[in-house]
């Protein structure tokens, strides 16, 4: 016989889990008594939103589900931005919380609240436990439908008396089968036969790549078969990373801050080959207009995304990497198509994403000298607004994995917990967060957690003393009227060090390529606060309801 | 527009109800009627639904049911023969020398079963399609309906086949 605690904390060891984040609280105070000698490692946050944006920061750099752990009623309730941003995203986590003893749910108990109820629109499922003796089950397929799939989180309520009282020893499970559920995973030939067909006929085909290429672990196979078919790629921006920004072959991002020439691609193209994305509206911008000459294929894992937004000319359900395998396999020869690739390589010659270089602090310039310095070696997560944008239009991304954003719900305050996650996930690459002065403050007490565990991680902030791409719209659309956007400075780098981290504060261009190298040669963490030109745009930019080769900013020099 | 008509199986847990109309809910599909019970297998239930839209929009709901994993299968059966029940109790008002007759003889031509006798009310219990219901509700306001219950719609495939698919 053992504890249900025991059998939740050496069912975890058994999915493989090395470490987990978390918050204690009452009724986990048997869950945390286990935990004190287990091999299990758990990273105490001081806020339990931090908890989960880690866990899934943990998992966008490994692949692996990330476990977070949080106490019942207010505990609970903080797990649920984080757990929004990774079902929005389809990350896979296993986010476990204590609930009030069994006896007493339903009577508004002391910090009782109906958790798995708040997040049902935002699971990919979830359990409440009533018998000890389901513990190991449900920890079992909580793995197998979080991991599976199209990924998302999966959460596991534990009333007090499931994890106190004893159950037998739980026999290992074999492999787990759902009568509900069975993702399919291989794309039907007969499909695939098709789109191979469409593709040899194309004569001006994009290759239009999201997460789900990252997710299925599909960039070789991506890279591969744009090679030999010659056809260029856009990503979206949770596509980043799956081809090498420096690639010929690469069009950058597409949508409403992506580069002219992705959106002009996409407008000409008479083939639209969309795989692992979800013709998102920050993409198509007005959907009508998204690709108006081209027939669709759209490889995706998840069937309800096939003609969600966009109807498409043929579907086929399956995992990306398997499906491109596939193709890879029966691809004969190949087609010209120089001209198509002159015609873009011209657009990119004429609307570059450059990068302001006139001695002013920009924004821009300091993701492009981190982009330069650091090679496309290292993490970099970030939170959310113009820093975001800046980022993934700048930073000359390698490899998958290597780009971590909060892109679906659009988190703020999601960089510096989930760059801790990254962490813990791949200790050896540098971890960046790339932070807007607004964002940081929304889980700024992270610094604690850095400091105690000597986390490395480095903060960019892009000090613009406004809440930047929200003032943005105003100057844009709401006549300059900057209602409640403008921040009073702040001394990052004494709260900083009030923490324990050293910093340092940059008032000018010519310091930017020495501060940045300082933070990169300091061992443990580092705050930098760029206080940068306040009033930058991002560029270039699809109006809402626009179509996106209507856009503003980045015109021909 | 059409109305489908979506047999489901669904494992019998707590909270199964909840996923489905929640995720109807929540991503805008309107239930015109939905009926949960137990069904042939002992673990799981069985959800009629019927739902408005036109097809893509029923594609969704069909493929965002499925997606929830207590749904076991989904069989649209719009498109094949079927029989469609509903039942409802109407209690109408009936006074004794006055419109009672008529209203008794507005049962029996729909084969309404008077269920219960009041000294000015008379409660109908009546079984048939949801148009047949419609119908009856429709003749019987200018009495007064004072309550209505239904059941809403359970539908069945004709002949031996079944929508668990064996
Ligand atoms: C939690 C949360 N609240 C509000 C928003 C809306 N929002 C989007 S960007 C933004 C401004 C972000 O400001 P900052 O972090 O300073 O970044 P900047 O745009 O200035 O780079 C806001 C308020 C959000 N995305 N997330
Ligand atoms: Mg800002």
């Amino acid at each position: 016989m053992k504890t249900g605690a025991k059998i939740l904390i050496e069912g975890l060891l058994r999915q493989g889990v090395t470490t987990i984040f978390g918050y204690p609280g009452g009724v986990v105070l048997p869950i945390y008594d286990e935990l004190y000698d287990s091999p299990l490692r758990h990273i105490l946050v001081r806020h339990e939103q931090a908890a989960a944006h880690a866990a899934d920061g943990y998992a966008r750099a490994s692949g692996k589900t990330g476990v977070c752990l949080a106490t019942s009623g207010p505990g609970a309730c903080n797990l649920v931005t984080g757990i929004a941003t990774a079902f929005m995203d389809s990350i896979p986590m296993v986010a476990l919380t204590g609930q009030v003893p069994t006896a007493l749910l339903g009577n508004d108990a002391f910090q009782e609240s109906d958790i798995t109820g708040i997040t049902m629109p935002v699971t990919k499922h979830s359990y409440l436990v009533k018998r000890t003796e389901d513990i190991d089950t449900v920890l079992g397929e909580a793995f197998h439908i979080a991991g599976t799939g199209r990924q998302g989180p999966v959460l596991i309520d534990l009333p007090k008396d499931v994890v106190t009282n004893e159950a037998p020893d739980p026999v290992p499970q074999k492999e787990i089968s759902l009568r509900g559920y069975n993702p399919t995973f291989k794309g039907h030939p007969r499909q695939i036969e098709k789109a191979l067909s469409m593709i040899a006929e194309a004569e001006r085909p994009v290759i239009y790549a999201g997460g789900g290429v990252i997710a299925s672990d599909a960039s070789p196979e991506l890279i591969r078969f744009a090679e030999m078919t010659g056809i260029p790629v856009t990503t979206t921006l949770m596509g980043i990373g799956a081809i090498p920004c420096d690639h010929p072959l690469n069009l950058g991002m597409l949508g409403m801050h992506g580069t002219r020439y992705a959106n002009y691609a996409i407008t000409e193209c008479d083939l639209l080959i969309t795989i692992g994305a979800r013709f998102d509206d920050r993409v198509t911008g007005r959907v009508q207009s998204f690709a108006p000459n081209a027939r669709i294929i759209h490889i995706d894992i998840d069937p309800a995304e096939i003609g969600k937004s966009k109807m498409v000319d043929l579907p086929i359900v399956g995992d990306s990497r398997h499906v491109l395998t596939c193709m890879l396999d029966r691809l004969t020869g190949t087609t010209d198509r120089s001209l198509w690739n002159e015609k873009i390589n011209h657009w990119k010659v004429e609307y570059p994403m450059a990068c302001p270089d006139d001695g002013v602090l920009r924004p821009q310039l300091v993701i492009k000298t981190l982009s330069d310095l650091l090679d496309g070696e290292g993490i970099i997560v970030s939170e959310v607004g113009q820093n975001q944008m800046w980022t993934a239009q700048q930073f000359c991304f390698k490899h998958p994995r290597t780009w971590i954003t909060s892109g679906g719900l659009g988190t703020m305050g999601y960089g510096l917990p989930a760059a801790m996650g990254a962490h813990f996930a791949r200790p050896d690459p540098p971890v960046f967060d790339i932070a807007g002065d607004g964002s940081i403050q929304m889980n700024i007490q992270e610094f604690g957690t850095i400091v105690q565990y000597d986390i490395p991680v480095k903060v960019v902030i892009l000090n613009n003393m406004y809440l930047g791409m929200v003032r943005q719209w105003q100057e844009l659309f709401y006549d300059r009227r900057y209602s409640y956007t403008e921040l009073p400075s702040v001394d990052f780098v004494g709260i900083a060090a009030a923490y324990g981290i050293d910093g340092m504060r940059v008032d000018s261009a010519d310091q930017v390529k020495e501060a940045l190298s300082a933070a990169i040669d300091t061992e443990g963490p580092f705050v930098l606060d760029f206080r940068v030109e306040r009033e930058e745009n991002v560029f270039p930019m699809v109006p809402a309801g626009a179509a996106i080769n209507e856009m503003i900013g980045g015109e021909k020099k | 527009m059409n109305v489908h008509t979506l047999s489901v199986l669904v494992e019998n847990r707590s909270g199964v109800l909840s996923r489905v109309a929640g995720m109807f809910s929540r991503r805008g599909f309107n239930i015109e009627s939905l009926a949960v019970g137990t069904c042939e297998v002992p673990e799981m239930s069985r959800i009629t639904i019927t739902v408005h839209g036109d097809d893509t929009r029923i594609e969704q709901v069909k493929k965002q049911l499925n997606k929830l994993i207590d749904v076991i299968k989904v069989s649209d059966i719009t498109y094949h023969e079927h029989v469609r029940r509903e039942l409802a109790l109407i209690k109408v008002v009936a006074n004794p020398g006055s419109t009672r007759a008529e209203v008794m003889q507005i049962a029996d031509t729909f084969r309404a079963q008077i269920i219960d006798v009041g000294s000015k009310t008379l409660i109908l219990q009546v079984v048939g399609p949801p148009e047949k219901i419609d119908a009856l509700e429709k003749l019987l306001r200018q009495y007064g309906v004072k309550e209505l219950v239904r059941t809403g719609t359970i539908a069945v495939l004709r002949g031996s086949k079944t929508t668990a698919g064996e």
